[in-house]
């Protein structure tokens, strides 16, 4: 599984890159391995402030849906335009062009508290 | 959990393999849009060796068929093969299965894997007639080769005259080498193709030749993924989540199976159940707008009041629509009703279509 050392994870397998105040945000590799054939991306928080921990969308794969988690608290500035009409990006590129959601960074302080690459890498084995 | 006599292949294929009935068993390989893809246009091939085999023998062997099974086996002729379901006595169903003919005295039935014991106890508790019953469910492997190139794939493999088994009928022969293989013309996927009736120690040989021989046609491994989305995509119901203990073959809409021509356990509530009508129906949607149904999710009115249940929901592959099958009152049980799906709160519209959902 490809885990790019130059991001930060989540325990629910969403990768995290942070430039200044902005965090992008997606799944990683292996969760879009898990899910398989993703379907369906439902985005609808766009403009609100969320907490660490809230969902904030669903991903629909062939076979099941899982919610989506909030890494870090913040504003949702952006989505991702392509994952609507093209969700089988996220299979084919997570780190890149599959990514989900921009956000503002409400406190800087809980990057800390995410998990390296290694440390994510050791979680799924 | 059980291994079938070839989950070390899957497994050495690559195959994502999760606990099913019990069994080890493939959920997908290379990612179920394209397994789906291969079995609709191309041949692909499932182990299904988790269902249930039972042989029945004996000259009442068809009298306690007639019994236990609400479909009327008196019509089948030598080498046929029944859809049915059988009836519990309080309204629902025990299982749904498929009953082979081979003769007079001798019947082979195919039941699903996480009913096994539950209908092999059904079946011999109403078994005062001398019928000789084996359980040959952990003897048998079952490879289902299916999609519209599986005739002329298989063909270098048998003497048998693929093209010509009629569908719902099946032939016995050498397949592969292996005498005595039931030859099928069923499946679960609407694309055409055979289930192949084996026993375990000849599986492994058997699916390697299917392999090697149906290579010129772009042969894969299917799992059980694709298979739900095939049959969902015909409006097929499974065991479990579509029809259970609790639901009348009735309200299934599996009205075609229950024949009042005979008396079988609990017909005659059943014949009352159809003669007062039914209240609730058993429907195939699709969505309106966007959304995805799953098992379980609530079916609302306009106004937004419960009023049925989702039994089986996904993106269907080859249509890109979500699609389901849920139950819905009568009244709202006609192609073109406007219902709603309660997905995470929200109430996406959706419009009673009748199955298939997709047609070749």
């Amino acid at each position: 599984m490809n885990v790019p050392a130059d991001l930060k994870y989540t325990k629910d397998h969403e990768w995290i890159k942070v430039e200044g105040d902005v965090a992008t945000i997606g799944i990683t590799d292996f969760a879009q391995s898990e899910l398989g054939d993703i379907v369906y991306v439902e985005i609808e928080t766009e403009g609100e402030t969320l907490d660490a921990e809230e969902v904030f969308g669903s991903i629909e794969a062939v076979k099941t849906v899982s919610d989506l988690f909030m890494p870090i608290a913040g504003e949702v500035t952006q989505i991702n335009e392509e994952i609507e009409s093209n969700p089988e990006v996220i299979n084919s590129d997570a780190y890149n062009a599959g990514w989900l959601i921009k956000v503002k960074i409400s406190d800087a302080s809980q990057i800390e508290g995410l998990m390296s690459a290694e440390a994510y890498q050791e979680l799924i084995g | 959990m059980k291994d079938t006599a070839l989950s070390k292949i899957h497994e050495s294929l690559g195959a994502k393999m999760v606990p099913f009935a019990g069994y080890n068993m493939p959920v997908q390989y290379e990612g179920v849009k394209a397994e789906h893809e291969v079995v609709r246009t191309g041949v692909g091939v499932f182990d299904v060796s988790h269902m249930g085999e039972f042989m029945l023998k004996g000259e009442r062997a068809l009298d306690l068929i007639q019994l236990v099974s609400s479909n009327d086996a008196s019509k089948m002729v030598d080498n046929q093969a029944q859809y049915s379901c059988m009836p519990n006595n309080d309204g629902g169903i025990v299982d749904d299965l498929i009953i082979y003919k081979k003769n007079d005295n001798e019947y082979f039935l195919v039941v699903n894997a996480s009913n096994i014991e539950k209908d092999w106890n059904w079946i011999s508790s109403h078994n005062d007639m001398g019928v000789e019953m084996t359980n040959l469910s952990e003897e048998y492997s079952l490879l289902a080769v299916q999609g519209p190139k599986a005739a002329e794939a298989m063909q270098s493999l048998t003497h048998l005259d693929l093209a010509n088994i009629k569908y719902y009928t099946f032939d016995e022969g050498t397949f592969a080498g292996i005498d005595n293989v039931i030859v099928s013309a069923t499946g679960y996927t609407g694309s055409g193709g055979f289930e192949l009736y084996i026993k375990n120690e000849d599986a492994e040989k058997v699916w390697n030749a299917i392999f090697e021989a149906g290579a010129d046609w772009g042969i894969k491994p299917i799992g059980l993924a694709a298979r739900d989305t095939l049959r969902l995509e015909m409006g097929y119901c499974l065991y479990g989540n579509d029809i259970n203990d609790s639901t009348s073959p009735l309200e299934a809409g599996l009205g075609w199976v229950t024949k009042f021509t005979k008396k079988f356990i609990n017909s005659e509530a059943l014949a009352a159940q159809k003669e007062a009508g039914i209240t609730r129906k058993l429907v195939g949607f699709e969505l309106v707008e966007r959304g995805i149904p799953r098992h379980d999710y609530p079916i609302v009115d306009a106004d937004g009041n419960e009023i049925g249940i989702v039994t089986s929901g996904t993106m269907s592959p080859s249509t890109g629509k979500a699609i389901g099958l849920g139950y819905v009152p009568k009244d709202l049980s006609s192609p073109g009703s406007e219902i709603f799906i309660q997905v995470r709160n929200k109430n996406i519209k959706a419009v009673v279509v009748k199955p298939p959902f997709y047609k070749a």
